[in-house]
C-alpha cells in the first residue's frame, strides 16, 4: 500500500464520478457491474428461449416443416452456446460480482477496473456471436463443436462460435481471477474462510474450475480457428490429425463447466433455505467439502461424456467410477439442505419455493446422471432425447430454479423493492409445470430411440405424443416467464418497499441499506460467527432457542442513509469497455482477413490505447474523498484493509 | 412422409428368455427383465416370479424384507415402464438381442434403485416442508439453531457409495461382457458418409447402403469408420444394441445380434451437420436361409439392359452413363465404379431395397421422380461441397428412363 506510484503527467484523468449512462459504462462499482451483468444475462436467456420455442414448435408433430434443417441447426447451436455462456455463466457472475463483497464484507472486489473489464468483454463477446445472425447465420455445429465438423464448413458461422468462446473464455478468467483474489484477501476482519457463507464458497470454487479448466478449450479453440483458417492439421484425420483430441479438450473444460454452471445455484439455495428456515445451515462443513469436492472430482470425469467413441473397456470403466463417486458429494448436498429445513420453521416465500423446486428437480437430474455412468446403459441414453432431458434437469431444474430462488431473494436488496410474492408464486408454480411436462417426457423419447440434434423425426415410431407434450410445456415455461418480466418491472417501479432486512436474514447483506450505499458499509463489520448478522439480533434462552436481543446490528448507512460517511472510491474508468471494443473490432476483422486487416489494426490501436491510458491512469482521482476510513470502527482490526486506493493501486 | 416398416411388421416379440439374467447385485439373485413390452401386458413381470430364480441363502426375514423392498420397486417400475416401451422398430426399451437386454437389464437394475432414492429423498422434502411449515397467519416461531451432526453426515456419504459400490459391480461386469470378441461372426464394415451408410460385406463380396441385411442368432461384428473427409456418426439401432460412433481415421467395432427375423430401425446419433435427421438406418435380421439367399442374390450380376435394348431401361442405363451418376454410384461388373469425391451408394441392386435416400423414403417410382427432379428438395444436402446428390437437371422423360432403369436392378 506505501507503495502507490504517482501518475506521470501525460495520463488523461479518469472521467469524474457521475450518473446516467455514462455513469453505468465508465462504473467500476462490483453492484453496477453486477446489474449489467443480471440485466444482460436475461436479455440472452430471452432470447435463448425465444431460439427454444422455434425448435419445440418444430418437433411438436413428425415431419415439422416451421424451419429447414439449416436453421434448426442453428438455432439448437445458439440456443445451448447462449444459455450456458450468455446465460447461466454471466448470470451467476453477476450474483457474485454484487454480493461476493457484501457478503465477506468488503467495499469492492480486489479488482475494479478488471472487473468491469471482465463485463465488457463478455458483452462484446455475447454481441459478436449474436450477431453472426445478421452476417451470414448463427452457427451450426451444435454447442460441443466437434472436429472435424467444426473444422470443415467453408462459412465463417463456427469462426463466429470459436473466436466467441475464446472472448467468453476472456471475461470469465478475469472474473475467476477477481473472485480469488477478492475473497482471499479482502474479507472482513473475523470473516474467517470457514465462517463465509456458502454462496461465497461455491463462487471460489466456481472461480478455481474456470481458472483451471479455460485455459483447456482455450487450446483446443485456437486450434480449430488455425484449422479452419491457417490450413493446419490438427483435427483432420486425413493427414494424421485426430477428431477424437477435439473431444478431450472440449470435455475436459466441458465437464467442470457443468459444475461451474451449477455450483452458483447451489451456493443460493444454500442461503435460502436457512433463512426461510429459521436455521443455520445443516452441516455447513460438509457443505463446503462436498462442493469443492464436486469440482476437483469434475475434473477427472470428462471422458463419460465420449462413452460412445471407442474408448476401449478399461477407459469406460475407470470413467464409469469415477462419474459414480460424483453422486456422493451431490448426495450430501441434497441430504444436507433436507436437514436444513427439518426442525425449522419454514416459510414458503417465492425464493423459498424455487429453492425447495431446486432441491427436489437436482435430485432428478443427479439421479438419471447416475445412470449415465452405468457405461453400458449409456450407450443407448447418449446424444439421445435421455441426455437432453437430464441436463436440463440439473441446468434448468437446478440452475435456472436456483437462479430464480436468488433473484427473489436478493432483488428487494439490489433494487430496493420487493418482487411481488403473489405473483412470484404463479411464476413458480406455471415454471414447474411447464418445466416437467416438457422434460420429464424427454427422458421417455430417449429411452424410446430418439436422438437429439435432430430437426424432424419419422411418424410411427411412438414419438408423436411426448414431443407434443413437451412442446405445450415450453409454452408453459415462456409464459411463466413473461409473469417474472412482469412482476419485475411492476415491482421495480412499485414494489413493497424492502427495508435492510426483509427476509430477517443471517447474512452480512442483509446489514446494509436497500440498496446498498456505494461503499456498501459505512463501518466494516466485525465478524464473530457464520451467521453472524443473526447471532446478533439473536441469543439464547435456556432452552437454546433464538431471543431477539435489544440490538440494533444494521451498518450506520442503513440507519442514516443520509449521512455523510467519508467513504473513499475507486474512481471510475473509460478504459475497461474501451479495451472490450478493442478486442471485439479486432475479432470482428479477423473474419474477413485479408480486407479485415484494417479493421483488426484500428481494434489493435484501440486496444493498445487502452492499455497504455489503463496502464497511466490517475488512480486516485482528486474528485474522491481521500479519507478512507468511514466513521468509528471500534473492532480490533489490525490487517483490515480500505476497499478503496490501496487495493486498485495493486492491481 | 410415411415410415413403411416394410414385409416384416407386426413380426411379434418375444418375451426376454431366462438366459437374459442380470445380476441383481442388491439381493444377489438373478432376474429377468422386459419392462419394454408392448402392448403392455399385467403380467409383463409377474412378482411371483421374482423369488423364482432365487439361488442364493440369505436370512429368512432379510430376505423378506428385501423382497418387500424390492417388490415395491418392481410393481411401481412395472406399472411406470409397462407403458414406457413404444413397440416401435427403433425402440430402446424393447431389446431384441442378448447385448441389448443386457444394456436393458442394468438399467432396469439402476433405474429401480434410482427410484427407491428417488421416493424417499422427494419423500424427505415433502414431509419436512408439510411437517415443519409455518402455517398462514402465524408469526415466526424461533427454533433451535442446530448446526450439523456428524454421524448423519457419515451415514449419508457411506450409504450412497455402498449402493454405487454395489451398481458398480454389475456395470464392470456387463462393460466387458458386452466388449467381448464376437464368435463366428459375420463381418460387415459400416462407413458413415454425410447422410447415408455404406455396408460392405468384404468376405462375402456384398456392398450395399442403408439396409444392412444380417442372419439371426449370429453375432455380427461391425467395423465402424468414416472417411477422413468426412465427419462423425453414430451407429445407433436400439433394440439390437447401445450405440456406437464412426470417427474418420479410427475403425471402431461394435457387435450386434438379433433374436427374431424382423425389421430394426436406426439412425445417425452423433450430430453430423445439416441432414444428420435424415441419416436412417434399417437392419433387417432373417433366419439364415433367407440371408444366405440375401446374400445369393446380391452376388448375381446386376440386370443392365444389352446394348441392342430399345426399351425405357436402356435408355436409363445410357443416361446413368451419360449424365454422370456413376460417377458417384457404382454397379458392380459394370463400367460405373462410383467412388469419387462425392460417394453415393452402390446401387447394384438397388430395386431390391425398400427405401433410399438415407432410408428415408420409400422406392416408390412417385418418390424416386421426384428426388431425380430435385434431390435436394426432398433431403437438405450440399452437393456444392461434394455432399449428396447434385440436381441433374433432367427432363421428365429422362426421368422416367432412370427410374425405370433403377427399378430394374433387381
Amino acid at each position: 500500500m506505501a507503495t502507490i506510484v504517482e501518475a506521470p503527467p501525460i495520463a488523461p484523468s479518469p472521467p469524474a464520478p457521475r450518473g446516467g449512462i455514462w455513469g453505468w459504462l465508465t462504473s467500476v462499482d462490483h453492484k453496477k457491474i453486477g446489474i449489467m451483468y443480471g440485466i444482460s444475462a436475461f436479455i440472452f436467456f430471452v432470447l435463448g428461449g425465444i431460439e427454444a420455442l422455434v425448435i419445440r414448435w418444430q418437433l411438436a408433430v413428425p415431419d415439422g416443416t416451421l424451419v429447414n434443417e439449416e436453421v434448426y441447426n442453428q438455432l439448437f447451436t445458439m440456443h445451448g452456446t447462449t444459455m450456458v455462456f450468455l446465460f447461466v455463466m454471466p448470470v451467476s457472475a453477476a450474483f457474485g460480482n454484487y454480493f461476493v463483497p457484501i457478503m465477506i464484507g468488503a467495499r469492492d472486489v480486489a479488482f475494479p477496473r478488471l472487473n468491469a473489464l471482465s463485463f465488457w468483454i463478455f458483452i462484446s463477446g455475447g454481441i459478436f456471436i449474436s450477431s453472426s445472425f445478421f452476417l451470414g447465420g448463427f452457427p451450426d455445429g451444435a454447442w460441443v463443436g466437434y472436429s472435424p465438423l467444426s473444422t470443415q464448413s467453408e462459412v465463417i458461422r463456427m469462426d463466429f462460435w470459436a473466436i466467441g468462446l475464446l472472448i467468453l473464455g476472456v471475461a470469465s478468467l478475469l472474473g475467476a481471477v477477481n473472485f480469488i483474489t477478492t475473497i482471499f484477501t479482502m474479507r472482513a476482519p473475523g470473516m474467517t474462510l470457514f465462517r463465509m457463507p456458502v454462496f461465497v464458497w461455491m463462487q471460489l470454487v466456481v472461480a478455481f474450475l474456470l481458472a483451471f479448466s479455460l485455459p483447456l478449450v482455450t487450446v483446443g479453440l485456437f486450434q480449430v480457428i488455425l484449422d479452419r483458417n491457417f490450413g493446419t492439421l490438427f483435427y483432420d484425420a486425413a493427414t494424421g490429425g485426430d477428431p477424437i483430441l477435439w473431444q478431450h479438450l472440449f470435455w475436459l473444460f466441458g465437464h467442470p463447466e457443468v459444475y461451474i454452471l451449477i455450483l452458483p445455484a447451489m451456493g443460493i439455495v444454500s442461503e435460502v433455505l436457512p433463512t426461510f428456515s429459521r436455521k443455520p445451515l445443516f452441516g455447513y462443513q460438509f457443505v463446503v467439502f462436498a462442493g469443492a469436492a464436486i469440482g476437483f472430482l469434475g475434473f477427472g470425469v470428462w471422458a463419460h461424456h465420449m462413452f460412445t467413441s471407442g474408448l476401449g473397456p478399461v477407459a469406460e470403466t475407470a470413467f464409469g467410477l469415477m462419474t459414480m463417486t460424483i453422486a456422493v458429494p451431490t448426495g450430501i448436498k441434497i441430504f444436507n439442505w433436507v436437514g436444513t429445513m427439518w426442525g425449522g420453521n419454514i416459510s414458503f416465500t417465492t425464493p423459498m419455493l424455487f429453492s425447495i423446486g431446486f432441491v427436489a428437480m437436482f435430485t432428478i437430474g443427479g439421479l438419471s446422471g447416475v445412470t449415465h455412468s452405468i457405461v453400458p446403459a449409456d450407450t443407448q441414453q447418449h446424444d439421445s432425447y435421455y441426455v437432453v432431458a437430464h441436463f436440463h434437469y440439473v441446468l434448468f431444474g437446478g440452475a435456472v430454479f436456483g437462479i430464480f430462488a436468488g433473484v427473489y431473494y436478493w432483488f428487494g436488496k439490489v433494487f430496493g423493492r420487493m418482487l411481488d410474492e403473489t405473483i412470484g408464486k404463479w411464476h413458480f408454480w406455471l415454471m414447474f409445470v411447464g418445466f416437467n411436462l416438457t422434460f420429464a417426457p424427454m427422458h421417455l423419447l430417449g429411452l424410446n430411440g430418439m436422438p437429439r440434434r435432430i430437426a424432424t423425426y419419422g411418424d410411427g415410431l411412438g414419438w408423436n405424443y411426448w414431443n407434443f407434450m413437451a412442446t405445450i410445456g415450453s409454452f408453459i415455461i415462456a409464459l411463466s416467464i413473461l409473469v417474472f418480466l412482469i412482476n419485475a418491472v411492476r415491482s421495480y417501479r412499485r414494489g413493497v418497499e424492502a427495508g435492510a432486512d426483509p427476509w430477517d436474514g443471517r447474512t452480512l447483506e442483509w446489514t446494509t441499506s436497500s440498496p446498498p450505499a456505494d461503499f456498501n458499509f459505512a463501518e466494516v463489520p466485525v465478524v464473530e460467527a457464520i451467521d453472524d448478522f443473526w447471532y446478533k439480533k439473536y441469543g439464547e434462552d435456556e432452552d437454546h432457542l433464538p431471543v431477539r436481543l435489544d440490538s440494533n446490528p444494521l451498518d450506520p448507512s442503513a440507519l442514516a442513509p443520509d449521512a455523510d460517511h467519508h467513504v473513499h472510491l475507486p474512481s471510475p474508468s473509460y478504459y475497461p469497455i474501451m479495451l472490450a471494443l478493442g478486442i471485439v473490432t479486432l475479432a470482428y476483422g479477423f473474419l474477413w482477413i485479408p480486407a479485415g486487416f484494417l479493421v483488426m489494426a484500428i481494434g489493435l490501436g484501440i486496444m493498445l490505447l487502452a492499455i497504455f491510458g489503463w496502464a497511466l491512469e490517475d488512480i486516485d482521482h482528486p474528485m474522491g474523498d481521500r479519507d478512507h476510513e468511514g466513521g468509528g470502527n471500534d473492532g480490533g482490526d489490525g490487517d483490515e484493509e480500505p476497499a478503496g486506493v490501496g487495493s486498485e493501486g495493486s492491481e | 412422409m410415411e415410415i413403411g416398416f416394410g414385409r416384416f411388421a407386426g413380426e411379434p416379440r418375444e418375451q426376454a428368455g431366462d438366459d437374459a439374467g442380470v445380476l441383481l447385485a442388491v439381493s444377489g439373485r438373478y432376474f429377468t427383465s422386459d419392462f419394454g413390452s408392448y402392448p403392455p401386458t399385467s403380467n409383463v413381470f409377474p412378482t411371483s416370479s421374482m423369488g423364482s430364480h432365487s439361488t442364493v441363502n440369505t436370512a429368512v426375514t432379510q430376505k423378506k424384507q428385501r423382497r418387500l423392498l424390492l417388490g415395491v420397486g418392481f410393481t411401481m417400475l412395472v406399472l411406470v415402464l409397462s407403458a414406457c416401451g413404444t413397440g416401435g422398430a427403433q425402440d430402446g426399451l424393447s431389446p431384441a438381442s442378448e447385448k441389448a437386454r443386457n444394456i436393458d437389464g442394468l438399467f432396469t437394475l439402476t433405474l429401480i434403485i434410482a427410484a427407491v432414492v428417488f421416493v424417499l429423498v422427494q419423500g424427505a422434502i415433502i414431509y419436512t416442508a408439510i411437517k415443519f411449515r409455518r402455517k398462514k397467519g402465524e408469526a415466526p416461531k424461533p427454533v433451535k439453531q442446530i448446526h450439523g451432526n456428524t454421524k448423519l453426515e457419515i451415514a449419508w456419504t457411506i450409504a450412497p457409495a455402498l449402493i454405487l459400490a454395489g451398481l458398480a459391480v454389475p456395470t464392470v461386469q456387463t462393460i466387458f461382457e458386452n466388449a467381448a470378441d464376437p464368435v463366428n461372426a459375420v463381418e460387415i464394415t459400416v462407413t458413415g458418409h454425410q447422410w447415408w451408410w455404406e455396408y460392405d460385406y468384404s468376405d462375402l463380396g456384398v456392398i450395399t447402403a442403408n439396409e444392412m441385411h444380417i442372419p439371426v442368432g449370429q453375432d455380427i461384428a461391425l467395423t465402424l469408420t468414416a472417411d477422413a473427409g468426412d465427419v462423425i456418426h453414430s451407429f445407433w439401432v436400439p433394440r439390437l444394441s447401445g450405440k456406437r460412433d464412426l470417427v474418420p481415421g479410427h475403425e471402431n467395432t461394435l457387435t450386434i445380434s438379433a433374436d427374431e427375423p424382423g425389421l430394426y430401425l436406426g439412425q445417425c446419433a452423433e450430430f453430423c451437420g445439416l441432414s444428420h435427421a435424415n441419416m436412417r438406418l434399417r437392419v433387417y435380421a432373417h433366419e439364415p436361409a433367407d440371408f444366405e439367399a440375401w446374400v445369393q442374390s446380391q452376388l448375381a450380376a446386376a440386370v443392365i439392359p444389352a446394348d441392342t435394348d430399345e426399351s425405357l431401361r436402356a435408355e436409363g442405363w445410357e443416361l446413368f452413363i451419360s449424365k454422370g451418376c456413376s460417377a458417384c454410384h457404382g454397379i458392380n461388373g459394370t463400367e460405373a465404379v462410383g467412388g469419387g469425391l462425392n460417394p453415393g451408394p452402390n446401387l447394384t441392386h438397388f430395386a431390391q431395397r425398400d427405401t433410399f435416400a438415407g432410408a428415408l423414403y420409400d422406392s416408390t417410382t412417385e418418390n424416386l421422380s421426384a428426388w431425380l427432379a430435385n434431390p435436394s428438395e426432398l433431403k437438405s444436402m450440399r452437393p456444392d461441397l461434394n455432399r449428396g446428390m447434385p440436381n441433374l437437371g433432367l427432363s421428365d422423360d429422362e426421368i422416367s428412363a432412370l427410374v425405370a432403369f433403377l427399378q430394374g436392378l433387381d
